[in-house]
């Protein structure tokens, strides 16, 4: 099963691609403090210095802080908040989705009307909103964007339930009298779960553009370093200094490509129908 | 007309390959076929034996680059289509060789009045046939086929979309199309099989008739040789890629030469007349009184949906060791019966009596102790089955949510499979490694891990090929003669129930209208709907060859493994 | 007909209770915000004596049952007052009204831009599958889909601004530029091109990988083979058959995505200081100018159910089933 799933998504070589950019992402964010031991916050240069000075690889900013310093301990607070919103997001989207589903009837109506309010309502517009309210801090920014990003996990999860709820083999395990808990658990959730991964790593990706737009705004947790910061900072300089907002961009743009890249080849790799006819 | 060679087709060696890594080199083999006027060509064949494939090239619909003829011709009045340019064979699609499909439902495009969907193949076509130059024309030619057909209000359906459309009318619509040029030929994809009997019926009389009508040459697929016998001229059994055996249709039927045409013959379902009246011993196993269930469509929290009448007063009786046939067209109410009966649907009034005891009265919970007496065999071998669990695990899972341990589950699992003519070794695998007369011996393998007394199969053989059809037909009979089990047959072909079934009961719109042993049934049929399907079934007409008859089910193909 | 009317009632029925919902947040948001909302108002007026925080506390009705206070607002809200922002001296309503124009042009055109170019790229990924077009127009589909809009808006600036000298970056016309009529709409126009580019390309992105999806699914359907055996040409298969089919999930989408779409023009209008309420919005946060703020969660809130609403109404001209959806 693994061995056949390897081989797929290997087939998939953009997916291949993604993942080591990724495994470098995981990495610069795990050794930030190795590589660069000084605090990203604090002087490193002259201000102002261009992409391959002496003391700044890819340059310094407004206040000769290094960019490259910048960009590898802004790795952390992205993929920290990209994964635990996510997380979040999953557990309200699919706990509810997998309600409706799975129950139908006035229940599913009642749910998916929430959701379609949620859907209907801005989603950056709300982030912000939540964070200003709340103070921009870790946790809060975390939570603002799960509580944006759910609707369509619940929708998928919701779907799947549903179809997979009339699906024979699921009335069979009925039929032979096993519980209520055990279908959904060993029956219909293991069946459900590719679209989901697949959905996940998506949500992942979209969950580190928004954290960047919120800081960009300004609205990044004010102690970590974030790429959106440095661009959002380096906004009213652009015709100076390029590099200042130029990196940091090129950061996210390759961990957020990298996170599609690997959604679609877990998407050819655990649904090689789907896969097959998108292709064709 | 032409006065010369009456020769519409010639297949001429006809080989298509499939792509690289398929289970065959080639879906198609030097097949040979001709098709004169007048005629009816009947291509039969089990599913994967080409016979699409063949219609397919004929029309150059084939799918995709990888899927192609490599060898052959296909001569239209002695011209070979297959080195015609694109716009000539275009010219060719719809105009001389026309085409029909199998799923009227998905055949037409949704969003387009089906009126304008025939217009649009005259003015395809208008080029050649300066007659449908003009929009009033192509109107009038539209509303004329549309009464062809035979469907009602031609002047108000032209301007219907498809979804206002029955199966039945869909099929009708996608015949005036097909028909719109006046084609030499008229190939037919399997038109009936999604069809009802009775509009099955009407569908092949339509077709017979507009046959003779315009003396078009038609190539007729089917699986189905009861379809053979009512519409045939001349037939060509099709399997693995290979014409195994061609001829005129009186001696394909009657005097079947190679062993394949002679297997699906002896697999066809047919009444057999002299099997034992079952006798009824003992107290009713199961009864249902007045059973009624609504289902509530499109609803919402604010919205009153359209209510859906599926059974409406269903009554009747099973006896233990009994086979019950319940038979009816789709939307007669005899799958939400069976469904009722297994509880995975609630009823909205009437009592299921089972040994005395109401199950419609039951609640989840208490309902699950029942759930060891009865079990259900489902249709779709595909969908009926956890592909994530290994075969072991499904037969086992019942016993096991019942307390039985799981070694003694699993080792009970592979007597089963043994039971139902698997081999042991299909325990440790998972279901997308068996065929689908394979996974249907699962089902029965599963269903009988918990010994109940009554058995819900619903349609149990439906999805099936004909000869497998018949393999999995004699493991039921076999099983229920040895456990002594009770069973609801639910299926929508007569002659299948004639095969297995001890009773009969027929089912229209939600109620049974007639219930009495198979042979009185068949025989002496007392309702007039239930004289409607017997009237219905194709090739009613034919007797299969004495040599091929099985005097009782259960005895041929004993042993062979789908 | 009717049937097309009873959908659209059914559907602005659900928009009237989604609507009445988002104020109920709004609500509960404007408590929560930080402080003593009186207090907070005085703040912002810059007096904070007990007396005149009592006396605000009486003016609003801080003081009643909070279900009374939901009452008072919801009246408030239906007559357009919005609250008062004090940080500008200035109700909520005429600072966002007064924005607003600017933000519906912009985001009209990059959604006209990106659903265009979006479904003609789609198309042509779709019937050229598996080349080096579609290739083409995948990555760049995925590239887009992976950038963030503001520093491409960036780029963008960086690119034919700053170094082309090309098209001007900021704002919404040239100040002190003095045009007229038909001037001004081309000055007006130059200034959109970059900003409308920038909030559209996304969105081509998704809707170009839709639509070649939903054109390679609905490729393979029965009626498309129904139309090939009719003889008819493929250009009138793709057109007639194939595409009427496979827009409408991406309409489904396009009333789906609204909402992005105006949640983005909030990072555009702050890199082209564009003076929409995206960039009002930007301000506020700026200056934590809640009352503001909430004013246009409430306002976008209302622009993406009238898109839906109109969104629902193209489907409904597109497709004959909606009544037995």
């Amino acid at each position: 099963m693994s061995r056949d799933f390897w081989k797929a998504f290997a087939r998939n070589r953009g997916a291949v691609v993604g993942l080591a950019i990724l495994a470098l992402v995981v990495l610069a964010a795990v050794f930030a403090n190795l590589i660069y031991p000084q605090s990203p916050w604090d002087m490193a240069a002259m201000p102002f210095q261009p992409p391959l000075s002496d003391d700044a690889l890819l340059g310094s900013d407004t206040l000769g802080r290094d960019i490259a310093a910048g960009i590898v301990h802004g790795a952390r607070v992205s993929l920290l908040i990209g994964l635990s919103s996510t997380a979040v997001a999953l557990l309200i989207g699919v706990t509810l989705g997998a309600i409706a589903g799975y129950h139908g009837g006035v229940v599913d109506d009642a749910i998916m009307r929430f959701t379609e309010l949620f859907q209907t309502i801005p989603n950056f517009v709300l982030a912000v909103v939540l964070v200003a309210i709340f103070t921009p801090s870790i946790a809060n920014i975390t939570i603002a964007i799960a509580v944006v990003s759910w609707p369509p996990l619940a929708r998928l999860a919701r779907g799947e339930f549903m179809a997979l709820r009339s699906r024979e083999f699921v009335q069979a395990a009925i039929t032979t009298g096993q519980g209520t808990g055990t279908i959904i658990l060993r029956q219909i959730l293991p069946n459900s779960l590719s679209p989901i991964i697949v959905s996940a790593s998506l949500t992942v990706a979209t969950a580190i553009l928004l954290e960047s737009s919120l800081s960009f705004l300004g609205l990044g947790d004010p102690n970590v370093m974030s790429w959106g910061y440095m661009i959002g900072a380096a906004r009213t300089v652009i015709r100076q200094a390029w590099w200042m907002s130029f990196f940091p961009g090129i950061a996210i743009l390759l961990t957020v490509l990298a996170l599609n890249l690997v959604g679609e080849g877990l998407n050819d790799a655990l649904n090689p129908k789907l896969a097959r006819k998108g292709r064709a | 007309m032409e006065t010369g060679s009456d020769i519409l087709l010639d297949v001429r060696d006809l080989t298509v390959a499939l792509p690289q890594g398929a289970e065959r080199p080639n879906a198609v083999e030097n097949v040979n076929l001709r098709i004169a006027r007048d005629e009816i060509l009947c291509v039969v064949g089990e599913s994967g034996s080409g016979k699409s494939m063949t219609a397919h090239a004929v029309m150059g619909l084939l799918p995709g680059p990888h899927v192609r003829v490599t060898g052959g011709e296909i001569a239209y009045r002695g011209r070979d289509i297959l080195t015609m340019g694109g716009a000539e064979q275009r010219g060719l699609r719809g105009d001389r060789i026309a085409m029909i499909f199998q799923e009227p439902m998905t055949a037409l495009n949704p969003l387009m009045r089906v009126g304008d969907q025939i217009e649009e193949s005259l003015k395809a076509h208008s080029s050649m046939e300066q007659s449908y130059a003009s929009k009033a024309a192509r109107r009038a030619r539209v509303v004329e086929l549309l009464t062809d057909v035979g469907l009602p209000d031609p002047e108000s359906l032209r301007r219907s979309y498809p979804f206002r459309l029955s199966g039945g009318q869909r099929q009708r619509v996608m015949i005036a199309m097909a028909l719109a040029l006046e084609p030499d030929i008229l190939i037919a994809d399997e038109p009936t099989t999604a069809l009802d009997v009775t509009t099955q019926k009407q569908i092949l009389g339509l077709i017979r008739t507009i046959q003779a009508e315009r003396r078009m040459g038609v190539m007729f697929i089917t699986h189905d040789f009861g379809v053979v016998a009512e519409i045939a001229t001349n037939v060509a059994v099709m399997q693995h890629g290979r014409c195994v055996e061609a001829g005129p249709a009186a001696q394909v039927l009657n005097q079947p030469r190679h062993p394949y045409t002679r297997q699906l013959i002896a697999a066809v379902p047919h009444y057999i007349e002299h099997r034992g009246d079952f006798l009824k011993r003992g107290d009713a196993l199961l009864t249902a009184e007045k059973v009624r269930k609504v289902f509530h469509l499109g609803g919402g929290l604010f919205r009153k949906g359209r209510e859906l009448v599926a059974g409406d007063d269903i009554s009747l009786t099973i006896h233990p060791g009994e086979t019950l046939g319940v038979v009816g067209e789709s939307g007669s109410g005899k799958s939400t019966l069976g469904r009722c009966i297994v509880g995975l649907n609630k009823t909205d009034g009437g009592r299921i009596l089972f040994q005395g005891q109401d199950l419609a009265a039951l609640s989840r919970n208490q309902f699950r102790p029942v759930r060891k007496d009865i079990q259900m065999i489902f249709q779709d071998p595909y969908a009926s089955l956890n592909p994530r669990h290994k075969v072991a695990d499904i037969i086992a899972q019942g016993p096991v949510a019942f307390g039985e341990s799981r070694s003694k589950a699993t080792a009970r699992a592979r007597e089963l499979l043994r039971l139902v003519g698997l081999p042991e070794s299909a325990a440790d695998r998972y279901p997308h490694e068996f065929s689908g007369g394979q996974r249907q011996r699962i089902s029965i393998a599963r269903a009988l891990a918990l010994e109940p007394k009554l058995i819900i199969a619903d349609e149990p053989v439906s999805a099936l090929d004909v000869s497998v059809q018949r393999q999995v037909l004699d493991l039921l009979e076999d099983i229920r003669h040895r456990f002594g089990l009770a069973m609801l047959f639910i299926t929508h072909d007569l002659r299948v129930a004639a095969q297995v079934c001890d009773t009969i009961a027929v089912m229209q719109r939600g109620k049974v209208v007639e219930m009495n042993t198979a042979r009185e049934v068949f025989q002496n049929p007392q309702h007039a709907y239930t004289r409607t399907l017997l009237d219905a079934i194709p090739g009613k007409g034919w007797e299969i060859p004495e040599e091929l008859r099985t005097g009782t089910a259960g005895l041929a193909g004993r042993g062979a493994v789908a | 007909m009717a049937a097309i009317a009873s959908f659209l009632g059914r559907r602005l029925i659900k928009s009237v209770f989604i609507l009445f919902a988002i104020v109920v947040i709004n609500f509960m948001l404007v408590r929560a915000a930080p402080g003593d909302p009186a207090m907070v108002m005085a703040g912002e007026a810059g007096a904070a004596d007990q007396q005149y925080v009592e006396q605000l506390r009486e003016q609003f009705g801080l003081n009643r049952p909070i279900h009374e206070q939901l009452g008072i607002y919801l009246a408030d809200v239906a007559t357009g007052d919005l609250g008062y922002s004090y940080r500008q001296q200035r109700p909520v309503w005429d600072l966002i009204g007064e924005r607003l124009p600017p933000t519906l042009v912009l985001t009209g055109f990059a959604f006209v831009l990106a659903l265009t170019a979006g479904v003609l790229l789609g198309t042509l990924a779709a019937m050229r599958a598996g080349t080096w077009s579609d290739s083409a127009i995948t990555v760049l589909a995925l590239l887009s889909y992976a950038t963030p809009i503001y520093w491409v808006g960036l780029m963008l600036i960086l690119l034919f601004s700053v170094q082309l000298g090309w098209l001007p970056a900021f704002g919404y016309e040239t100040v002190g530029g003095g045009y007229e009529g038909w001037d001004r709409v081309t000055d007006i126009g130059a200034h959109l091109i970059l900003p409308v580019v920038t909030l559209g390309l996304f969105y081509m992105a998704v809707y170009a990988r839709l639509t070649r999806a939903s054109i390679l699914e609905v490729r393979d359907m029965d009626f498309v083979k129904t139309a090939r055996a009719k003889g008819l040409t493929e250009a009138r298969i793709v057109f007639r058959h194939v595409l009427r089919n496979a827009i409408l999930p991406v309409i489904t989408f396009a009333g789906i995505q609204a909402g992005h779409l105006i949640g983005g023009s909030i990072l555009i209008e702050t890199v082209f200081a564009w003076p929409g309420i995206g960039r009002l919005a930007f301000d506020a946060v700026l200056q934590r100018d809640y009352q503001v703020l909430l004013g246009i969660f409430f306002v976008t809130s209302v622009m993406v159910i009238v898109f839906n609403i109109v969104t629902d109404l193209v489907y409904s001209l597109v497709d004959p089933r909606i009544e037995v959806a």
